[in-house]
């Protein structure tokens, strides 16, 4: 249980980061969660084929880890475990896809192989700009953030409570799979029937406890309405941030600049 | 103060799967008394709780918190004066860090922000967990987790105390704090257990349930000298009560 926690998942260490003092931990999070919107959005809006036009986006996760003080290792580690999502989506790009897409050098690269790289990249920077708001933010107040964005309440105490619970969960079912392993004869892998039992088990759980949490909210007044004592407010440097970076990310996105380096240098 | 007796008559519940949790239940608890409900495994502890909050309503007779009947269009009034303590933690502890957690209640009832904080501290500082205000509750130990969840249920500041199991999964350093800190709090106080020594340390008074009905009700001292009456409940006598294993002294 604390294997699948600190190695897949460890939000604790990205939320003590999410602690910190930096200017980028005390800006509005909803200027952060714009700022990573916009980003992914750019990010996501070149066609299949585009790898160089992307580079340029290194910048942002780059010199924002620097100004928030967050370990680069650690968060490379991070987006390390997503990337083999994106190994898979992106697998059979070279296979399908063997048109020419562009030639490097004497060597001719397929579009598949290009689409590939890219989809590579695009899951690196989101993935990588995903972890870095959650390390700068924090969860929750990424959660308020959306719903003061007008983010329907439901998906904010959704997302409040799956952050909550996720580890109550899993703790929950990998006790129940070592008490069904220890039971088996002799450690043999427990067989697909045991998995349904698991899963039906943990379903018929995971229902009872919402009911008691459920109780426990009404139980202290609960209205429907998450009421927080967590105040926000928009600064001139939230503005600055907010338009700097699009700015940047418009560049980027309308501007290839590496091939005008490229043509620049040749 | 009328307003803080708890008045439970003849009530019965069963379940809809036919399980008879409570039968022919009467009691009644005065102001700033600290009464335990004792019982064991399934005697109806919690069905009976779930009563005093309003989440069960009565199949029969009636339960009367102050000046209020238990009714659905009541419960959220009587919500205001009794605050219940659920028996896992990781239940009443739903939001992101303890400190908004324990202002979770205080808001919902509308007050400004100021009083908000005041009380959360306020309440943070009564069970000696400020410190943890700002952490996330998953990360807490059994003990801290307690506190914080009796946190967040003083900051709403009940005049009643309902208790669900408060001792159980804590280690015996943990129970002792909990078992100091809840004798100091001058609430109505309804403590269902089958921790016969926090009773004994606790409350005046015991009632027992066995299968859905009172068993006996009375002074604790003398309750928990009835050996024949603890058995036939499934209970055992505290091992305070025991006397002393190697010289056979009793020890009260
Ligand atoms: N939701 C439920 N549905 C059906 N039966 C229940 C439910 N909750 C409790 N019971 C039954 O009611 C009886 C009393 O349970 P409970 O009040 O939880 O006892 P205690 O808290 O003293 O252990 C038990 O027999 C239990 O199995
Ligand atoms: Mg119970």
């Amino acid at each position: 249980m604390s294997h699948i926690e600190t190695s897949y998942l460890d939000f604790g260490r990205l939320e003590a980061l999410s602690r910190g003092d930096s200017f980028l931990h005390r800006l509005d999070p909803r200027t952060k969660v714009l700022t990573t919107v916009f980003f992914v959005l750019a990010v996501i809006s070149f066609d299949a084929y585009t790898v160089s036009a992307l580079l340029p986006f290194l910048l942002y996760p780059a010199v924002l880890s620097g100004w928030g003080g967050l370990p680069v290792g650690y968060l490379l580690k991070r987006v390390s475990l997503v990337m083999p999502f994106a190994l898979m989506v992106g697998l059979f790009n070279p296979l399908l896809d063997r048109d020419p897409g562009a030639t490097l050098g004497p060597l001719e690269l397929s579009g598949g192989w290009l689409s590939f790289a890219s989809i590579l990249l695009r899951v690196f920077l989101a993935s990588s700009a995903a972890f870095i708001l959650i390390a700068l933010t924090g969860m929750p107040d990424i959660a308020l953030a959306l719903e003061r964005m007008k983010v329907p309440r439901i998906f904010v105490v959704q997302i409040l409570f799956v952050y909550r619970y996720i580890f109550v969960l899993t703790e929950e079912a990998v006790r129940m799979m070592r008490a069904y392993t220890l039971r088996s004869v002799h450690g043999r892998r427990p067989g697909l029937g045991i998995y349904a039992q698991i899963v039906g088990h943990l379903l018929l759980r995971t229902l009872d406890r919402a009911r008691r949490i459920y109780l426990a909210m009404v139980s202290r007044g609960f209205d429907g309405e998450v009421h927080t004592l967590r105040t926000f407010h928009l600064g001139l440097r939230d503005v600055i941030f907010l338009v700097g970076w699009v700015s940047v990310f418009s560049l980027f996105r309308y501007q290839n600049i590496p091939a005008w380096i490229e043509r620049m240098a040749g | 103060m009328s307003h803080h007796i708890v008045e439970v008559r003849d009530l019965g519940y069963t379940y809809p799967d036919g399980t008879t949790a409570l039968n022919a239940v009467n009691f009644r608890i005065t102001h700033g008394e600290a009464v335990a409900i004792v019982g064991s495994n399934g005697a109806g502890k919690s069905t009976l709780l779930l009563h005093l909050i309003g989440h069960l309503t009565p199949q029969t007779g009636m339960v009367q918190i102050g000046d209020y009947r238990m009714a659905p269009q009541t419960a959220r009034l009587i919500r205001r004066t009794v605050g219940m303590l659920f028996q896992d933690p990781d239940d009443q502890l739903f939001m992101p860090t303890v400190g908004d957690d324990v202002a979770f209640g205080p808001l919902n009832m509308g007050l400004p922000k100021e009083d908000v904080e005041a009380r959360v501290e306020n309440a943070l500082t009564t069970v000696g967990a400020l410190h943890l205000k700002d952490r996330a509750p998953y990360r807490l130990s059994g003990g801290e987790k307690r506190r914080a969840a009796i946190a967040s249920v003083l900051a709403s500041s009940p005049d009643i105390l309902v208790l669900d199991e408060p001792t159980s999964s804590l280690d015996p350093r943990s129970r002792r704090r909990l078992i100091q800190l809840l004798a100091e709090f001058h609430h109505t106080r309804i403590i269902a257990t089958h921790d016969l020594d926090m009773a004994f340390d606790l409350c005046p008074r015991t009632i027992i349930l066995h299968g859905g009905e009172i068993a006996a009700d009375g002074p604790t001292g003398d309750i928990f000298q009835d050996e024949a009456l603890l058995m036939a409940s499934g209970l055992e006598k505290p091992l305070s009560m025991q006397g002393c294993p190697s010289c056979r002294h009793p020890r009260r």
